[in-house]
Order: C-alpha cells, then structure tokens, then sequence
C-alpha cells in the first residue's frame, strides 16, 4: 500500500502545530506523545499503521472548528476518525497528518417522539443511538455489524449498512440533517428536522463521502417505532444455485423480509465450531426475518416455508419463541468472530445483482482454488452485498499479498457482473487503486471536482477514496 | 430540439451557443423562468427489469405511464408514489421518469418508504460541458465513491441532465386500508398522526386536509390480515370512532392528497413547505395572523405543507411566509405562481450563505457555461 510521502515542513513544525492546537483545545484534547500516539495508528483494516503526527479530541462543534482552521492555516492534512472501526483504512493517518476524533463527542442533544428525531453529536455510538430511545419503543434503524463499537460520524461518512437494511434502508435514507465543520474552520448547518432539501441535496452528498468533504460534528437521525415483534426462519439447501432462486422467489411474491442473510458450509461449519450453532449440514443457509405481530409474522413466515419447500430445502427450522430466534440469529451474528479463531481473513464488501449470486460464488470458489486460497461467504443475501471472507496466514510472507490480489479480482468480478467495489464499507485506502474498474476516468474527475468545492487545498483525508496517481496533482 | 439518443444530447450540450430549457415532458412548470433553447430529452426504452431483484434501468425520457404499467404488470410500485403535478398546474404533455427523480418528486409514501432520491440507485447524465458521465449503479448497497446520485436528483437539470436512470421498485402490497376522521382541527388532526406514526403499524400515509370541517386519514398496507390487524389496533386504541375505508376506495383518497387534487383548477398561489410536523399548526396560524388567509394539505404527519393562499400580494405572499417559517426552520418552494411572480421572487427556498457558496462553486464545476436552465432554482 503506497501512502504520500509526509510533509517535511509539516513534521519540522510539529511543537508549533502541537502547542497551538493544546492552546485551543487544552492539554487533555491533544496528543502528541509518540507512544499514546499508537493508539491511532490504524483502524479496523490494521494490516497498515502509521501514527499521526499528532492526534486530537475535541468534545464540541466548536473546538472542531477550531481545529480545523489551525490546521487549514498550517496546511496540515486532517484525518477524521469516528470510533476507528473502519474495514477499508477510511481512518488510517499518514504521519504528516492530524488525527480528529470525534469520541468526546457523544451526547444526545435533543429526542423528538412526536416528529421522530434524535439530534446527537456524531462521536455518539450507533448501538447507543437505539439505546437512549428504545425504553419508549423506538429504535434506529441502520444496523452495521460493528454498531456496539461504530459511530454516527463513521456510519455517516460510509453511508453504513446493516442486516436490516433491506425493509429500512442504509445511513442516508435514515439521514435527516448534519452540522458539518468545512476545512478551513466554517460551520454549515445541512438539513434539519424537516424532509428533503430546499436547494441541492448536499446532505445526500455528504453522507458517504468518507470524510473528505468536512468533518459532522452533529447528526439529525430517523427513528422509527419499534415492530410489535421479529422471528427468523432458517432454510438450508444443498447448493448456491438453489438458495438463490428461493431469494429471488420470496422477493418476488411480494413479501418484504427485513433481512436474508446467506451463509456458506466454510462459514456454517466455523458458527457451529464456535458457538455451537446446531446449524444443519448443507451447502447454503439462509436466515430470514420477518416483522410484525404474532400472527402476521406466522402468516408471512407460512408463506416463506411454503416458497421454500418447493426448493427441496435440506431443513427449514422455524422459530417459535425469542430464544429459538436468538440461537438462529446466534451463529450468523458471529460468524466474523468464528472465521477469525480458525484464521486470519480479508473480508470483502462487494455488491452484485442478486439474479448472478450462483454464478459470482461458483467463480470465487474458483479463483480461490487456483491460487491456493480459501475463501467463505457470510452476506447480505437480499441485496446482494457479499463478504467474502479470503483466510490466510498473516505470519506467512507473501500471503497478505496474494490475498489482495485475491481480494481486488473478487471485486472487479463484482463490477464486471454489473455490481459494484463496496456496498458498506467504504473505499479508503483499500479500494482507492481499483477504482478505475468501476468508474471511467471523466466519472472520477467530477467526483474529484466536488471535492475541489468543499475543500479546495485537499487538506481532508487526502488519501483516499481516488487512485494515488489521479489526485496526485490535487494534493500538491 | 428533442433529443433521443445520449450522444446527440451531449453534442447538443456541448455546442450550445446560449442557455437551455432542459425539460422532459414539461409538466412540472416550476422555478423561475428561464431564457433559451428548448431541449427535450426523450431516451426512452427499458434497459433492465429485474422483478426478483427489485431493479429497473430506464430511458430517462421513458413515460412514467409506460413505466408505471410495466411494474404493475409484474405486481410491483414505484414506492415513492411521484405526484402528476398536471393536475394541481393545469399543465399538459407526459410526465417522465427523468423528469420525476430530477425534481425528487415523492408523495405521501416518502414518510415510510423514502423520496424519489431514495430509490435512484444510479445514473447516466450528460453534464454542461457535454460530458457524459454515470455514477452509482444498479445494485440496492453500493458506497463507491461520492453520491451523486442524490445531488442530481432535485437538481432540476441545472447540473447535468439525467439519461439514463436505475431504480428500485417495490411489490405492491396485498391491500391497503385508510381510517378517516371529520371535524378534527389542524393541531388536533397533526397530533393523531404523530401517534400513528409513533405506532408500531408501519404506517404509509398520514395527512390532514384543513378545509371543510377538517379530515384526516391514516393509511396502512399490507397482507389483508395485517391490514386488519392493525386497523384494528388503531381502531380500538386512541382512533376510536374513525371510519375505515377499504382498497380502491382507500386508493382513490390517496391519490387525491398525492396530487394535491383539491387546489386543482385555479391559479392562486400554492407553496410547499416542508417542515417539522408538530410546527405545522403554529406556522399556519402565523400565516392567518399575518393577514394570509390559506387553505392547507398537510402531508408527512403535518411535514409537508401544501397551502393555496387566498392573496393578490405581488410577491404571491413570499414574504410572509418565508418569515413564518423562518421562526420554526424549514423550506418552502412557490409550486403555483404566475410566471412574472415566479420571476420576481425566490421561488426555491433561499439557502445560508455558506449553502449557496457552495451551490454556486458546484454549478461552476457541473456546468461552468451556465447553459443547463441557468436561474431556475436561484443561485
């Protein structure tokens, strides 16, 4: 992975850059200590690390803004981090860099039942956005599996997913208004309380925009009221091709799951290692989930089953109370932390069209096989965003980079079958090289072009997103 | 000049000498008016249609009639339920998929299911430098690279024109349901749906009209046998006594509140104003208190503000309302007014300083000649 050689002047002017930034935040907002400093060294994909030149933690809109313009008129690079839960490297530093975290951050500011809002800062973590609205039966919605730990500010510069988003939608259907701090210290107000936009819809454009168009220091969300109740029914069938047509035939009837989750033997074998699963023995396994009232949910369940069984599944096992739901849910929630005691692993986030789901898992299995590498697939069946799991041994030299080899010609096959590079995770550093296969270099450039308006010096998470070599000229 | 084929739009973008009326089929006769050269995108034709996958590519000058007939033949929607602004303008010609997600047309399903912004999953625009452009795709997740997808949509050709559009589509529910009430006053009417809307039942539509005594409906879709369930539960647990009216009829209803059908036939001034919805009864009051007699749709829960104003004002009373809704925060948009109104005011909402800033530098980047519908928004 190649990273922009770091700014000599910058790195030569770090007491100054250091001292101005404590004189403005105090000494507990500023980190400059080489060893603490390891603590921002990576995120979630912490095959890179390298320490910022100094990392700060703001606790208000403020003191980001602050930040942002010390830092504009030092022409340091910021780089913004959420809770550093990231699967792409959206928060790894470069050393000339200043890391802002936003993890002080995470008060409720306002909860609005009759309009259905929450107004929170965006250090607040997701999980605790449903926690502080769920005891009055509300909940939000966007559910990425990282949400115990993730926050607002990650989810809204990923534009996050989850399992549910195929009845709720993603981060920016569920996104209502930001207060954003621009790189030079500016704060705009985007949106609000009120739906859509009154001129462009910049709110949209922000939200996924992997922090390099201004750092959201407050977040207006949706939340919606709680169903009456949710039970899965597990399915397992003896190949892909065969799961796959029963996803399309309960898409098509007109029955909308909240989720389909798709599991492959590799992976139903590692849930059952770790935590007893009981999955059945099969090919492919899928776990749908329904919403409703009891006896909606036995009504839209029955008619699932009966879709199902004209398949020939190996087992349907259906769930009659809360405890046999959560041992469905069991296997499937853990099923990264299960691929991760039998091996290290690079997971994937590709999406392709749900029609081409056989075919894309046959060829992976194949392109696995011939360079030596297994690969198992836990996904978002519904929508077609998959997470292929590639397993290698990171002691072994040379395997890191066959995985990725791996990994990036997994993902072209996704964009060639007419899907895309990620559906949840973000670019950042991992994809950024491979952008091309996706977009033609005119749809790369205006991307670029927005991001001259917001933040013209570049100084935003600078590199990211785009290939090295097309922004190269931008970040000077 | 009609245009049907992407690369004859972009040569025609490219070589245009002046500014452009970027339309599709010019039903939605909104903003300021604009100088220049009629062109008229009609790329038509079906690309993709998945049923299984929820997924349509289309032509962005496709009918939305042609559109709308293909998905039902198949039992699926457009679930964002895109108003005909004909019947509330009085215009005529054939509304078309572009034209709808280029002015992010939704209707009163937006509440539960999303805008039109929502279900444009990806697209092909010519911008106002003639290059031909696509961003986003065809699947339901996808975070590659920046959104502008949303940007387009509710741009109203001002940054690129739409040629080619992916969507996603929705089944059409076994049935539907409305309960409706008589008499309620608009706060009173306005709190009923934050408690529908608070309700556990998945509610798809919620709007008081605020004329004639006053009436209010909450909808529900479904499974019969959820719809029945939760109509029921609504019936019996704070509705009591509302009326319940079933499919075609329900259908009818909502139509109507979709299009606005009760302002049909005049040409008073109509806004739209989108605000908090517990904001609605006090910001119509400010209006009456000012002097600006209305009659209202309330959409969205009371979101959504559709107010045919009862003014010869000659700024169609812009000013009073922007200051009414200034207390409480908002957008409203002048959808009805006389041309020479429309080109004497701001008809959009006008935006913060640094929101217009940065409007003005992404038309700069998007169309640097100025040519696509210069002034139709403002900025």
């Amino acid at each position: 992975m190649q990273m922009p050689q770091p700014d000599a002047g910058v790195l030569a002017n770090k007491p100054r850059i250091a001292a101005r930034l404590r004189a403005a935040l105090g000494p507990r907002g500023v980190i400059d200590d080489p060893i603490e400093l390891r603590a921002y060294e990576c995120d979630g994909l912490s095959a890179y690390r390298c320490p910022p030149l100094c990392a700060v933690l703001p606790a208000s809109t403020e003191q980001v803004a602050a930040v942002m313009k010390i830092c504009h008129e030092e022409g340091v690079p910021v780089v913004p981090r959420g809770a550093g839960t990231s699967l792409a490297g959206g928060a790894l530093p470069t050393a000339d860099a200043v890391l802002l975290g936003v993890a002080r951050m995470n008060r409720v500011l306002e909860t609005d039942y009759d309009n259905r809002f929450i107004r929170v800062e965006a250090g607040r973590t997701n999980l605790s956005v449903t926690g502080a609205v769920e005891q009055d039966g509300f909940f939000y919605a966007p559910d990425p599996s990282s949400q115990l730990a993730c926050a607002i500010a990650g989810n809204i510069a990923m534009n996050s997913g989850g399992a549910h988003c195929l009845k709720y939608g993603v981060t920016t259907n569920n996104l209502m208004g930001v207060t954003m701090v621009m790189a030079d210290g500016e704060v705009v107000e985007i949106g609000g309380a009120h739906l859509d936009a009154g001129g462009l819809d910049l709110l949209g454009l922000v939200c996924g925009s992997e922090g390099q168009l201004g750092v959201v220091t407050e977040a207006t969300l949706r939340i919606l009221a709680k169903p009456e109740g949710a039970r899965p029914v597990l399915i397992g069938y003896n190949s892909a091709e065969v799961a796959g047509a029963c996803v399309s035939d309960i898409i098509k009837s007109g029955i909308l799951p909240v989720a389909i989750e798709y599991m492959d033997r590799l992976v139903i074998k590692a849930a059952d290692a770790h935590v007893g699963a009981n999955y059945p023995d099969c090919e492919a396994l899928l776990i749908v989930e329904v919403e409703g009232s009891d006896a909606e949910i036995d009504d839209q369940l029955g008619r699932i089953v009966k879709i199902a069984k004209r398949h020939n599944p190996v087992e349907i096992r259906e769930s009659g109370s809360a405890a046999e739901a959560a041992r469905i849910w069991q296997g499937r929630k853990t099923a990264f932390g299960a691929m991760g005691q039998i091996n290290d692993y690079m997971c994937l986030d590709g999406t392709i069209p749900v029609s081409r789901l056989p075919e894309v898992l046959r060829r992976i299995g194949e392109m696995g096989a011939e360079v030596g590498l297994q690969v198992g697939n836990v996904f978002h069946a519904g929508d077609g965003n998959m997470h292929p799991l590639i397993l290698y041994d990171a002691n072994k030299p040379g395997d890191l980079e066959k995985t990725e080899a791996l990994g990036a010609e997994i993902l072209k096959l996704c964009v060639a079958v007419g899907g895309c590079l990620t559906g949840e995770h973000g670019v950042g550093v991992e994809k950024r090289d491979i952008m091309p296969s996706q977009y033609a270099e005119a749809d790369l450039e205006i991307q670029m072009q927005v991001k001259d308006v917001f933040d013209p010096d570049w100084g935003l998470n600078p590199a990211k997103v785009f290939p090295l070599d097309a922004s190269a000229g931008r970040r000077g | 000049m009609t245009v049907t084929t992407e690369s004859a739009l972009a040569e025609a973008i490219a070589g245009a000498q002046g500014p452009l009326r970027v339309r599709g089929g010019g039903t939605r006769d909104i903003g300021r008016p604009t100088a220049g050269d009629l062109l008229k995108v009609a790329i038509t034709g079906v690309e993709l249609y998945e049923p299984a996958a929820l997924t349509l590519v289309v032509g962005a000058g496709t009918p939305l009639a042609e559109v709308t007939t293909l998905l039902a033949g198949e039992g699926q929607r457009l679930a964002f339920e895109p108003m005909d602004h004909r019947v509330l303008l009085g215009t005529e010609g054939v509304p078309t998929i572009g034209g709808v997600v280029a002015a992010n047309v939704s209707g009163p399903r937006r509440i539960q299911a999303g805008a039109a912004r929502d279900h444009a999953l990806g697209m092909r625009f010519v911008d106002g430098a003639g290059r031909v452009l696509k961003n986003g795709g065809r699947v339901m997740k996808n975070v590659t690279g920046y959104d502008l997808v949303k940007l387009l949509a509710g741009s109203w050709g001002t940054l690129g024109v739409i040629t080619e559009l992916s969507l996603k589509v929705q089944a059409v529910p076994e049935t539907e349901a409305t309960l409706i009430v008589r008499g309620l006053a608009l706060e009173q009417g306005v709190s009923a749906l934050a408690r529908a809307l608070g309700s556990p039942y998945d509610v798809t539509g919620a709007a008081h009209l605020g004329f004639d005594g006053g009436t209010t409906l909450v909808r529900i879709e479904g499974l019969q046998g959820m719809v029945d369930h939760r109509a029921g539960a609504l019936l019996e647990d704070g509705f009591a006594g509302w009326e319940r009216i079933d499919a075609a009829a329900s259908a009818a209803l909502w139509a109507d509140v979709r299009d606005v059908a009760p302002f049909a036939g005049s040409d008073r001034p109509v806004w739209r104003v989108s605000l908090k919805p517990t904001d609605a009864p006090g910001f119509a009051a400010a209006l009456e208190a000012a002097g600006l007699s209305h009659r209202g749709i309330f959409d969205w829960g009371g979101g959504l503000a559709w107010l045919e104003l009862e003014t010869t004002a000659q700024d169609a009373g812009a000013a009073t309302v922007r200051a009414a809704l200034a207390a409480v925060g908002g957008h409203a948009t002048l959808v009805r007014g006389a041309p020479e109104v429309r080109s004497s005011i701001d008809v959009f909402q006008p935006q913060s300083a640094p929101v217009t800033a940065l409007t003005r530098a992404l038309k700069q980047k998007f169309d640097p000649r100025g040519v696509l519908n210069p002034g139709l928004m403002g900025v």
